[in-house]
């Protein structure tokens, strides 16, 4: 019977980044996905003739550069397309856009108010600062504050100084940013409603929590890390949809030795004597191997994967409670022409970005306050983008595939379980706020996929459908994300490790996370890790 | 949400021209050979339009015509004009009366700089502040309490320099009458087409020179009017490349140039005091309250201001731009913002900001390294620098009152 010396669960991007990294380093690595196609969250399907959809994730913007490079992504075939701009639209029948030009876009916030135009700078200034502090972290493994071991207090002295050498004012932003909502922190610069709610939306995506909840403003600085160390083309399109960079992935896995098994979905991960041996698949197929890396998130893994005796019950419980909320869903659909939006000239480049219909703060807290009854937001929050206006690919000439990721979608219905007809209204939800800005939008409409989060969770895995693996707040990050502990990629279980974004430093189309554990891995075996770049400076 | 205007709605079609015209734009234009524009607060401004060599000696020995539109202008009026000036400022805004002009900075609550500019003294309540950034939020904040509005006029104010010897001729030909008996930073208004336009003895040069500010709509009709005057007496338009050295000459700094500003400071070790960038003279500790005033006296009473801008004269002549200055050649002190070899006093010039103690208490043993490239090879010149007292060149003409008719 073969023996791997590696197995990883799931194919998503963080899982193959993983895999890359480790045979790449000598190891006989296998990759098991439970689905007939790969990508997990990062994902292009073809639901309808002619159509691609990114059925997941839809824009490419926290791919870290040193991965894309070492795993040769381009030569794999992986492009970025940039965005243009994007906008938010007003119900007086305007709209406000973001313009990559700076001064286009002060003129721009100037449409609406002198006073924020100007105060565009400090803001800017501001997050970049606090960005420059955490941004070094995400390619660092997060030190145990609890152990003694040389590389731990290193670690934390690296932390230390980082935070030290900010300056006293500095210094109580960090703290005020990592603890409070994003609607204060934008008060601080910001007067008018539609400029706030521009920049709120970062503060809330993929969160269970409102624009007015604490914790709120470090979100937002999680989005915005792909741009502080000149990373080119931060923000764009994967041509051919997210499954793109998937795709790339796999291709380098596999030029380089390693195997992937699709419709393989795991029963359960064989734990002899507190180790793991291999896995056990849904069709009681033993597959052994000397390591068990998971994708899946920390709930997944270990209520599900792992026998409970197997564990800790602290660890248990910490599990548990690990916040890995339902909150979104998404509308793709495939469109027979391109939606013509009245307000918005047919010129703007806002059209190749991404476009919002919230247009206030307020308007989004009161969408949350319908998730917290437990409904999806009768007036949601869209991030809408049409791929196809820069892309060719996902659709035939003419027509376009537009992506809406709608927030806020609660995980259950008032307390019980999804059914299709809820899933249908809640997609009218969706197609109803669209039509209101953009006439005819329903008849242009040829196909749809409506996800919830019971969809989300049903096929790709993710508990809830948390699109991240569990919430970015603050109390959830670094040494403790997933379990104070066991931050470090490895787990109660002795060759049973993590590498999803359940993991620091959380979610995005990343791979930070699959890269840190690959790196501990090989420190585990005594394997070198020079075929891993450097985490790039920031001077 | 502010109420949808027509105003607002017109003004979407700003994304279809990323870089503004001036509204001296079509003369400009005219006039442009070289095609060198850059990017000035958004608008298309021209480097250079013919010849900077020559555009710089247009500078020096006749009259030259250069578009400071772009500048950010605020219009500050109010009963509390005054005491809300006081407040934000350095400088005693009481001692600056009306039809006066004085060159000022501002500060955050830390003391650090967030710009300099020239403060205009229109009427007992009515100023003018120019200067590179854009701070509206930060005036509003401080007019909090004061009776005084502020406003943000950069493009509806037309600005144009007009700098050199023969200038004031210009001006007088042009039919300013009485232009001759402004003293240096006096203003007055003059009436053009209907309307009127201020002229100040200011500039950016080190050199005889007055700045005209109009509405943008008389733009046009005062460039033409000024052109046509100027005929006999050699007025050219320059570009930025000839006043950037005439400026140097002066000793003038810039903003995001020779210092960062405050609010632009992505590192926290990059914003600078007043003293630090020499312009410590103006600070006013005296005449009450001021953003930044506790911070700036608390570092002088303690002596923790960390650096020094200091003029230096390097032997040589090859221009010593971002050069790193060391002392006895061997220990880093301090690097150089603005350099070159100046045509005026024939001496090799530089903007330094030095760690104290030097250029503080130490000032001998100074060495700037240049890294010339010369047909792609460095060229490494280890010069000794000089510090010598700004400005580098001191023209007569331009205090002589009245100026001498060129």
């Amino acid at each position: 019977m073969k023996k791997w010396d590696a197995i990883v669960i799931g194919a998503g991007h963080n899982g193959l980044v993983n895999a890359c990294y480790l045979q790449r380093a000598g190891l006989d690595v296998l990759v098991v996905e439970k689905n007939d196609w790969i990508g997990g969250a990062a994902v292009s399907r073809s639901l309808t003739p002619g159509f691609l959809y990114s059925n997941c994730s839809y824009v490419c913007s926290l791919f870290r550069p040193e991965i894309m490079r070492d795993l040769e992504l381009p030569r794999f075939g992986l492009q970025v397309i940039s965005y243009e701009g994007g906008a938010v639209f007003t119900r007086d029948g305007d709209y406000l856009a973001n313009y990559r030009d700076h001064h286009a876009h002060r003129r721009e916030f100037a449409r609406f108010s002198a006073r924020d135009a100007e105060a565009y700078d400090r803001y800017a200034r501001d997050v970049t600062r606090q960005c420059r502090f955490i941004q070094p972290l995400l390619m660092r493994t997060a030190p145990d504050p609890t152990s003694f071991r040389p590389r731990d207090i290193s670690e934390l002295l690296y932390l230390g100084k980082k935070f030290a050498g900010l300056g006293a004012a500095e210094m109580a932003d960090t703290l005020r940013f990592w603890t409070m909502s994003i609607s204060d922190f934008l008060d601080e610069y910001f007067e008018t409603d539609v400029i706030k709610a521009n920049f709120a939306l970062s503060g809330i995506i993929g969160t269970a929590l409102g624009p007015m909840s604490p914790g709120t403003a470090y979100v937002l600085l999680h989005h915005y890390m792909g741009e502080v160390d000149g990373s080119v083309g931060a923000w764009g399109y994967a041509r051919g949809g997210m499954g793109a960079v998937t795709k790339a992935l796999a291709d380098s896995f596999r030029a380089s030795g390693g195997t992937i098994r699709t419709g393989a979905e795991v029963e359960q991960v064989l734990v002899r004597s507190g180790k793991a041996r291999g896995l056990v698949l849904a069709d009681g197929e033993e597959i052994y191997g000397n390591l068990v890396i998971s994708n899946a998130d920390v709930k997944r893994t270990f209520l599900k994967l792992v026998e409970e005796k197997e564990l800790p019950e602290i660890f248990l419980r910490r599990v548990k409670n690990f916040k890995m909320r339902g909150s979104s869903g998404k509308v793709n659909i495939a469109l027979d022409s391109l939606p013509e939006f009245p307000a918005l000239p047919k010129d703007s480049p806002c059209y190749r970005g991404d476009m919002h219909f919230t247009d206030s703060v307020e308007r989004m807290e009161r969408g949350y306050d319908d998730w917290k009854a437990g409904r999806w937001s009768a007036d949601p929050f869209l991030d809408m983008v049409i791929p196809t206006t820069l892309d060719p690919t996902m659709a035939p000439p003419g027509k376009h595939f537009m992506s809406c990721f709608v927030q806020y979608c609660p995980p259950k219905v008032e307390g019980r379980d999804w059914t299709d007809a809820d899933r249908d209204a809640f997609g009218e939800t969706v197609i109803s706020q669209i039509a209101d800005y953009s006439p005819g939008f329903r008849d242009r409409i040829v196909h749809m996929e409506v996800r919830t989060p019971r969809e989300l969770e049903a096929e790709v895995g993710l508990t809830e459908g948390n699109i991240f693996q569990g919430e970015l707040t603050f109390d959830q990050l670094l040494f403790n994300r997933p379990v104070p502990g066991y931050a470090q990629y490895r787990s109660p279980v002795d060759g049973l490790y993590m590498c999803g974004s359940s993991t620091h430093p959380g979610g995005g189309v990343m791979g930070a996370p699959g890269r840190n554990a690959a790196a501990e891995i090989l420190r585990d075996l005594s394997r070198g890790t020079k075929h891993m770049s450097p985490a790039h400076d920031v001077i | 949400m502010p109420k949808l205007s027509s105003a607002r709605l017109t003004a979407q079609s700003h994304f279809r021209t990323l870089r503004l015209g001036t509204p001296f734009q079509p003369r400009i234009d005219a006039l442009m050979k070289t095609n060198d524009w850059y990017d000035w607060g958004g608008y298309r401004a021209p480097a250079s339009l013919w010849d900077e060599e020559l555009e710089y000696f247009a500078i020096r020995s006749q009259a030259a015509l250069f578009d400071i539109s772009p500048m950010v202008k605020y219009r500050i009026e109010g009963p509390d004009g005054e005491d809300f000036l006081n407040r934000v400022t350095l400088r005693d805004v009481a001692k600056l009366k009306s039809g006066r002009v004085h060159y000022t900075a501002w500060c955050d609550d830390e003391g650090y700089v967030l710009d300099d500019g020239t403060l205009f003294r229109l009427a007992p309540d009515r100023f003018r502040l120019c200067c590179q950034e854009r701070h509206l939020p930060w005036l509003l904040d401080s007019a909090i309490g004061f009776d005084v509005s502020v406003l943000e006029e950069t493009e509806a104010v037309a600005g144009l320099a007009l700098q050199g010897p023969t200038s004031v001729a210009v001006l007088r030909e042009a039919g300013f009458a009485g232009v001759e008996r402004l003293k240096v930073f006096d203003l007055a208004e003059f009436p053009h087409e209907g309307g009127r336009v201020t002229i100040s003895r200011t500039g950016f040069t080190g050199d005889l020179g007055y700045e005209l500010f109009a509405p943008a709509e008389l733009a046009l009709s005062l460039w033409d009017r000024l052109w046509k005057a100027g005929e006999l007496r050699g007025i050219r338009a320059i570009g930025y490349t000839a006043l950037n050295r005439a400026r140097l000459e002066a000793g003038l700094i810039v903003a995001n140039a020779d210092f960062v500003t405050a609010e632009h400071a992505i590192r926290p070790d990059r914003v600078r005091m007043p003293d630090e960038i020499g312009l410590g003279f103006m600070v006013d500790l005296e005449k009450g309250h001021f953003n930044g005033r506790r911070a700036i006296a608390q570092a002088r009473a303690k002596g923790s201001m960390r650096h020094v801008l200091v003029g230096l004269e390097i032997e040589g002549n090859i221009p010593a731009e971002h050069a790193i200055v060391y002392h006895k050649q061997k220990k880093e002190v301090g690097l150089v913002s603005a350099a070159i070899w100046s045509p005026m006093a024939k001496r090799n010039i530089a903007l330094a900001s030095l760690s104290r103690p030097y250029g503080d208490t130490i000032t001998d043993d100074l060495w700037v390294e240049i890294y010339a490239m010369r047909e792609l090879r460095y060229e490494r010149l280890m010069k000794r620098a000089r510090i010598v007292p700004r400005p580098f060149i001191k023209l007569d003409r331009r205090t002589a009152s009245p100026p001498a008719d060129f």
